[in-house]
């Protein structure tokens, strides 16, 4: 039976059993490789993806349960997304590996929150591990870019 | 120190010199060849025309090939400036490869040849050799225009890449690459006079990989999807040295996508055609497993066996006992005088817990062996590859992609999870690429853990209230101890004792008598990244500040005292480099106190002065002031990422790290037992570089032990009480 999904402004027919957590769908059967497995059970953020623009934890999210609901990864930001852009002026990544999780839950954070204190931060992003210890750079280009004037197709895209 | 002594303290700098030893032991020795040929043996990877580290392009393109991986550390920014800097080349124009396996090729000078990353020594131990090949190659491509254009090559300059003559000819190196190839090699190329650097020691020096890890096509082992390719799984046994006893396949092999359930030496294979179908049929497999020779001892146990050997109530074994790793003075002494300062410090076991967990790739049975994968210690996992497939460790190829961290955990004398993936791949066979994947869980529970260490302190003070005699005690695993028979083993394990061995407090206390033990336990153990001065670190900076507030000294003046005693100029320089900075002498800001430490790693001194207050009883971490001296800086602003992530590291290890065992079960598994470091509690670090003309030495590990001693010792000066043990928060 398989399970239509919306990933990326793209409808999927996908092959793989309900129950497979959308994180190994995205990896294995679709290619889309820079969300990342860390954890297994929604500790460390490394899989983060929007669901209808909320930042969901897709190793826990099997495909069954997902409906409708208009996924996007980090695939989707192009490589320019204000957020990419301040990631790189501040050479944030170290392994790098944490690093698409990161930012997606930074996207949903400013999609809602344009200009987050350190307080709102906080609460986007403390569910993210970073185990190089990116975290102050981290919180720095989620400032950069709140204060960079934001293409609007591209945050468009973001939510899309 | 007596002559074996300073022979061993040497050595401690040099713990790779083992590795080669260790690696050599495992090999069929050559006679008549020198150790990168034996590990080379087989090797199809050639140099190119302008030697291994170089490679130019038609659209004025320098690659730089780094022997190193890249798992954080930023190394390929610093390895690429220092070719970059001689060649004079426009550094935006400069790309970052990574080197194939080739330890004639790529071996590391550190390691007497073994290709492979570690002890913070990537660009120290490429700084004469990059240098080398940048200016080789520069030498190259002036000959080529000189000749070209028919001028003196005295008067051709490179400058950003641009090659000139003042006649107004002027060339790219992509316009020469041709007639450069054809030039000889220089013998002895001239290195640039340090103080016309361009590049090195500027913030232009900056990642070159930050665009593909902020847009997700950064390539990791985990990523790696190949035509036919299969996912494995293992089931581990509970118990470090069980073996499977029985197993029931059934219920795996009926599982969607299960291909085939096999048994290997190290537990129970399951291949199938997706990670979540591997991970079901691991779920459906029944194991029974023979713990006849497993490890059933505790963590608790095990540490009360340590205290009871440091405090005498045991006596040490006749084999593998106590060795003296400094011993000075009347060494009976240390034991005698009144009024001592006895302090016992307990450090857990610690998982890496790097974000991308251990996996590999590799294709066995049909062509020349092939492993893809973050391979930190190229030469080692030839090796053990080979022995696996009986073939020459050069004929296997390695491509070594970017590791989602390692810190350590990916280079180990057994090549654990490599060894896993390839027997799984050897019986696959006909080539077919298997990608072995363990997940957070197995990755926990594997082992390969910063030892379980015990220190016992005694020192007793003169009149002034600095150190007399320095009675020490440490008991550890020896990390070495992994090392395959047959290697040289040097008398101490410098891996446990070093940072308390070479301490300037040490060298500045008349009476020592320090000792070593490391007690045989079946739990694997490995460096973790700063390796022994994880321990080492907390146990002498903590001692140091509590014998500091006993004389009634301000900690930084006993330090300073102590290291103009001990000579220790490069530690009292960046003492005050960071005391300067974090207003020392000022009043912290209200509501925070202030604590310091400094150690030496790696060739490189770190001090640090943390700002620390309890919140709710748990200690928060704010500013931290980092001075380091780490010679010539390179990549000043890669330096203060290291710094910053380095302390984090420290930081959650300090705060909140530890693997304990019941039974010889490794009790933690994900990272809702096993807590790291979060956003929220990460401080904000300032990094300070003393000016230093000498070669470049390590920072990807300096920075991490610093800052668990400088919390304990603004803790200490909170509350009064010693932090004698990490982590200092439990659940």
């Amino acid at each position: 039976m398989a399970v239509t999904l919306d990933v990326n402004g793209k409808t999927l027919n996908v092959n793989s059993p309900p129950d497979t957590p959308l994180l190994w769908v995205l990896r294995d059967e679709l290619g889309l490789t820079g969300t990342k497995y860390g954890c297994g059970v929604a500790q460390c953020g490394a899989c983060t993806v929007l669901a209808d623009g909320a930042p969901v934890r897709s190793c826990q999210l099997p495909i069954s349960a997902i409906g409708p609901a208009r996924i996007t990864t980090i695939e989707s930001l192009g490589g320019s997304h204000p957020l990419q852009q301040a990631w790189v002026k501040l050479d944030v990544p170290q392994c790098g590996y944490c690093q698409s999780g990161q930012i997606m839950s930074a996207v949903a954070l400013l999609n809602s929150t344009p200009n987050p204190d350190d307080a709102a931060i906080t609460g986007a992003m403390d569910g993210n591990i970073c185990r190089c210890g990116a975290y102050q750079r981290i919180r720095a280009a989620i400032k950069e870019a709140a204060a960079a004037p934001a293409p609007a197709q591209v945050v468009a895209a973001a939510k899309a | 120190m007596n002559k074996s002594l300073t022979r061993i303290a040497r050595g401690a700098t040099r713990r790779e010199a083992l590795v080669v030893g260790a690696t050599l032991a495992g090999s069929t020795l050559l006679v008549g060849c020198s150790v990168p040929e034996v590990l080379s043996a087989g090797s199809k990877v050639k140099p190119g025309a302008f030697g291994p580290f170089l490679k130019f392009a038609a659209d004025g393109t320098v690659t730089v090939v780094s022997k190193h991986i890249e798992f954080g550390q930023g190394n390929h920014a610093g390895l690429a400036a220092i070719a970059a800097e001689e060649l004079d080349a426009d550094w935006s124009k400069v790309k970052v490869e990574q080197a194939p396996a080739n330890a004639k090729l790529y071996g590391n000078v550190n390691m007497g040849g073994t290709q492979g990353t570690g002890g913070s020594s990537a660009i120290n131990n490429s700084w004469t050799q990059l240098r080398t090949a940048g200016a080789a190659a520069r030498a190259m491509f002036v000959s080529a225009a000189a000749a070209k254009w028919g001028v003196p090559a005295s008067e051709v300059t490179v400058s950003n890449g641009v090659i000139a003559h003042a006649s107004g000819k002027q060339a790219g190196f992509g316009e020469l690459i041709e007639e450069a190839a054809k030039v000889a090699p220089p013998e002895k190329p001239v290195l640039k006079n340090p103080k016309a650097f361009t590049l090195i020691g500027t913030d232009r020096v900056r990642r070159k990989d930050s665009q593909a890890k902020s847009d997700g096509t950064a390539r990791y082992t985990q990523d790696v999807r190949l035509p036919d390719m299969l996912t494995a799984v293992v089931a581990h046994p509970p118990r470090f040295g069980a073996k499977v006893d029985t197993f029931d396949a059934a219920a795996a092999k009926k599982v969607a996508g299960v291909v085939d359930v096999f048994e290997i030496e190290t537990g129970v294979a399951v291949v199938a055609q997706s990670t979540h179908a591997a991970l079901k049929g691991r779920e459906a497999l029944k194991v029974t497993w023979d713990e006849s020779k497993a490890e059933t001892r505790g963590s608790a146990q095990l540490l009360q066996q340590y205290r009871d050997l440091a405090s005498g109530k045991t006596a040490a074994p006749e084999k593998n006992g106590w060795k003296a790793f400094d011993s000075k003075g009347d060494a009976a002494r240390a034991a005698e005088g009144s009024n001592a300062v006895e302090l016992a410090f307990d450090f857990p076991y610690l998982a890496h817990a790097a974000m991308e967990p251990m996996n590999c790739v590799a294709m066995v049975g049909k062509g020349p062996p092939k492993l893809i994968f973050g391979s930190q210690t190229p030469t080692l996992d030839q090796m053990n590859t080979a022995r696996e497939i009986l073939n020459l460790p050069g004929a296997v190829e390695i491509e070594t992609l970017f590791a989602g961290g390692s810190f350590g955990r990916r280079s180990n004398f057994q090549s654990d999870y490599v060894v896993e993936c390839v027997r799984i791949a050897k019986k696959v066979g006909k080539g077919r690429p298997v990608k072995l994947v363990w997940t957070r869980e197995d990755d926990t529970r594997a082992g390969y853990f910063r030892p379980l260490t015990h220190h016992a302190v005694r020192v007793t003070t003169d009149a002034e209230g600095f150190p007399a005699t320095w009675r020490h005690r440490i008991v550890t695993q020896s990390i070495m101890k992994g090392a395959p028979p047959g290697a040289p083993t040097a008398e101490i394990d410098f891996t446990a004792v070093e940072g308390s061995m070479g301490s300037p407090y040490l060298k500045a206390t008349p009476i020592v008598d320090a000792q070593l033990i490391t007690p045989d336990v079946g739990v694997p153990v490995l460096w973790w990244r700063s390796v022994g001065a994880t321990h080492t670190a907390h146990v002498m900076e903590h001692t140091i500040d509590i014998l500091a507030r006993k004389a009634g000294k301000d900690p930084v003046e006993y330090r300073r005292a102590l290291y103009q005693k001990a000579g220790a100029n490069r530690h009292l320089a960046v003492l005050n480099l960071a005391a300067e900075k974090a207003g020392w002498t000022t009043p912290a800001p209200a509501g925070w106190t202030r604590g310091v430490a400094v150690h030496e790693c790696f060739g490189s001194v770190v001090a640090q002065v943390a700002e620390v207050k309890l919140e709710n009883g748990s200690p928060k971490v704010g500013r931290v002031v980092t001075a380091i001296d780490c010679g010539t800086a390179i990549a000043p602003d890669q330096i203060a990422a290291q710094m910053e992530g380095g302390t984090c590291y420290g930081l959650s290890a300090a705060l909140f790290g530890e693997i304990t065992l019941t039974n010889g079960k490794v009790d933690q598994g994900n990272f809702d037992t096993y807590r790291v470091l979060r956003n929220s509690e990460a401080p904000t670090v300032e990094t300070y570089i003393v000016p230093s003309s000498a070669p470049p030495t390590g920072v990807g590990e300096p920075g991490t032990p610093v800052i668990g001693p400088a919390v304990a010792n603004a803790l200490l000066a909170i509350d009064g009480q010693p932090r004698l043990s990490q982590p200092f928060v439990r659940a």
